[in-house]
């Protein structure tokens, strides 16, 4: 009850810093509770995504680079993007540029100096340096429905500085630098969603996923995409039909199988050497589905025999230990996914006659059930996912005759449907647990599409027909060196 | 109330109408195997037959009809051709048909899977692969094991009817290999399938 007063106070302190600027001392006094506190209710609304505004780049500098961001933090579906209109008073307003004149230096017109209290919001080192920017107009960017924005400068040779103005709090919350490779550089696009990555980080506190990369199947080759649909690359290509993409978890190597003469070889590539070595049976049986266990050393996968299909495993590191995982003499497993702790496998499993979603320990005890149905009333289920927060594995389920996107709880064992529009299947996760790539025909043939579990946001991913059996990175190395 | 009443007299309507729509044409039977000439005239006569049947099995028996003629029809022309081994092979070849994501031999198929008995009776040397195939509506991953599950099948049924185990080679292409394209029941049925070939022992083959 006392906390609620506190915080109706402290609601009220900031109505009143808002609309009667205060003086300062008690300002920041009062922001620095609301920081704590009340915070949550009045700049994060709840149910209502903070507003970002990332501001027009300077002349001449680093406009792909703003671009980029733009898209990552639009696609990162936890902020509302705002547009600034093109007027040249509000670019005058964000970009004057000002002599280093200290904290109460000149600032736009109509500009609340960037007092003290720009240095609560966590920037910490970085005022100093924004300040000498000059003050943004934040009541400006306030009435436009900003809680954040982002200035993206270039620092010349070869580095990019993002300024991160919390504008509700009136200042910089945190500035960073980092080396960006030049343009044409195949690791430019990456080091520029790691920013992007990094605003996540300085704004909410969460972790992005701009620095990652999907792998999918079309015509029979593997193919490589930036999450935001860009610099699109072949990574994999044979005389054979390739299949099932799988990344390691160190995000630097992938399996995959191709079939050939109907049998299938898994191979484990590396993504930047582009070396790849055949595991398991090599040709001798029909192996597909691969998964890698968090360990990165054991690799899950199905092998079809005249027996049927069950699960193995196989130690790639000392290229060893072949296990068999389950017994299905009259039925098949297949599809294994680990969990992120590693200690269980969801898999599919016809051993009740339809293809449905079950579990088993790690070693292959333990088997059970996992996505319930109703016997003859539930459609086959197929291709789970378990997700990098352990909490939720995601399959696709026969309804009605066509296919349609599901999600278990792992707790509570409840099943929600997430697609309704046309034939949707074979989803992956996202590192940050609440995006998903799947297979969708919602356009009218199949390609790949993403979605934003907790908005149900939706937009396409490769628009070409027939891209299928997409593969979500985990957040991805660093492959140069940068500075901070 | 009275609004209320129309309302659901509106949505009956509605529902009426689009019951009617939804209504499916009969469905023609599928020609599965031979040359052109046979299939045609058996999926003719199917067609006939089908029309004169309860609609609920019409399909399943015309099917069988069009495939008992064809096959017939494959073994005329066999004796037409004197039985070469070149004729042998295309009887061994006869694709096994299967229902949508199933895996069992359907009774019909049983005289198809017979007559490799009797080819791989006569011809010790012969060594023979399945392949199972499966159409383009189910899960890209499941069907490599599902097309694994028909090759066995067949598979097991020649074994249980005397042929060494290790004279035939399972394998599995999934949906990945259709064998025609369309996407309707006449080409899924068509592409649900194993196909039969020879891996060694192909030469001269004898007639059963």
């Amino acid at each position: 009850m006392s906390a609620r007063a506190r915080l109706t106070v402290g609601l009220a302190a900031v109505a009143a810093v808002a609309t009667l600027a205060l003086a300062p001392g008690l300002a920041a006094q009062d922001t620095t509770a609301v920081d704590r506190g009340v915070r949550i209710g009045i700049i994060y609304r709840p149910g209502v995504r903070p507003g970002l505004v990332v501001l027009p780049p300077q002349a001449g500098a680093l406009d792909s680079v703003e671009r980029i961001i733009s898209r990552d933090l639009d696609y990162s579906d936890r902020f509302e993007l705002i547009t600034l209109p093109a007027g040249d008073s509000i670019r005058v307003a964000t970009t004057a540029p000002a002599p280093p004149a200290g904290p109460a230096g000149p600032a736009a017109p109509g500009a609340r100096p960037a007092t003290g209290k720009g240095t609560t919001g966590g920037g910490g080192g970085g005022a100093a340096t924004a300040a000498a920017l000059g003050g943004l107009n934040y009541p400006l960017y306030q009435a436009l429905g900003a809680d954040f924005a982002i200035l993206v400068r270039a620092a010349p040779p070869d580095s990019a500085v993002v300024t991160v103005h919390d504008v509700t709090a009136g200042g910089v919350r945190r500035e960073f630098r980092a080396h960006l490779p030049p343009l044409k550089d195949p690791e430019f696009r990456m080091a520029v969603h790691r920013l992007a990555d990094r605003v996540l980080e300085a704004t909410l506190g969460v972790a992005g996923l701009a620095a990652t990369r999907i792998l999918y199947v079309l015509d029979g080759k593997v193919y490589a995409i930036d999450q935001d649909g860009a610099d699109v690359r072949l990574v994999a290509a044979g005389d054979r039909q390739a299949m099932s993409p799988a990344w390691a978890p160190d995000g630097r190597r992938f399996a995959y199988m191709e079939l050939g003469q109907g049998k299938g070889t898994l191979f484990i590539q590396d993504l930047t050497t582009g070396k790849r070595a055949a595991v398991g049976a090599s040709g001798q049986a029909l192996d597909f589905t691969p998964a890698f266990a968090p360990d990165a050393k054991t690799l899950a996968f199905s092998r079809a025999t005249d027996e049927g299909t069950d699960i193995y495993t196989l130690n790639i590191k000392d290229h060893c230990c072949l296990q068999r995982l389950t017994v299905g003499r009259f039925s098949d497993n297949l599809s294994p996914t680990y969990s992120p702790d590693g200690q269980r496998i969801a898999f599919v499993s016809t051993r009740a006659g339809q293809p449905q979603v079950y579990v088993m320990a790690a070693d292959g005890t333990d088997e059970q059930l996992f996505a319930p149905f109703d016997y003859g009333v539930t459609g086959s289920s197929y291709a789970p996912d378990w997700s990098p927060d352990g909490q939720s594995v995601a399959f696709h389920r026969d309804v009605g005759g066509t296919y349609q996107v599901f999600v278990l709880d792992v707790r509570t064992r409840a099943v929600r449907q997430l697609t309704s529009i046309g034939r949707n299947e074979d989803p992956t996760w996202a590192p940050d647990g609440r995006h998903m790539a799947f297979v969708s025909a919602r356009a009218g043939f199949r390609q790949l599409w993403i979605i934003d579990v907790e908005t149900g946001r939706i937009r396409p991913l490769v628009e070409q027909s027939g891209a299928r059996l997409p593969a979500w990175s985990p957040r991805l190395p660093e492959t140069t060196p940068s500075t901070h | 109330m009275t609004r209320l009443s129309l309302v659901m007299l509106s949505g009956l309507a509605v529902a009426a109408v689009a019951a009617a729509c939804g209504k499916k044409q009969p469905e023609t039977a599928p020609t599965p195997v031979a040359d052109a000439d046979s299939a045609a005239q058996a999926a003719e006569r199917a067609r006939a037959e089908a029309a004169d049947r309860a609609r609920a099995d019409s399909i399943a028996r015309a099917q069988e009809a069009a495939e008992r003629l064809a096959r017939q029809r494959a073994a005329d022309s066999l004796a037409g051709l004197g039985k070469t081994s070149e004729a042998v092979k295309t009887l061994l070849a006869t694709l096994i048909h299967f229902d949508f994501d199933k895996a069992n031999i359907r009774p019909g198929e049983a005289a198809v899977l017979d007559q490799k008995v009797g080819i791989l009776q006569v011809n010790p040397g012969l060594r023979i692969r399945v392949a199972g195939h499966c159409d383009e509506r189910g899960s890209d991953e499941y069907n490599l094991a599902l097309g694994n599950r028909r090759a066995i099948a067949a598979k097991q049924y020649l074994v249980s009817h005397g042929i060494d185990a290790g004279r035939i080679e399972t394998v599995s292409y999934g949906k990945e290999r259709p064998l025609v394209s369309g996407h309707n029941e006449e080409a899924w049925a068509q592409n649900r399938r194993d196909e039969t070939e020879i891996v060694a022992g192909g030469d001269a083959l004898k007639q059963p």
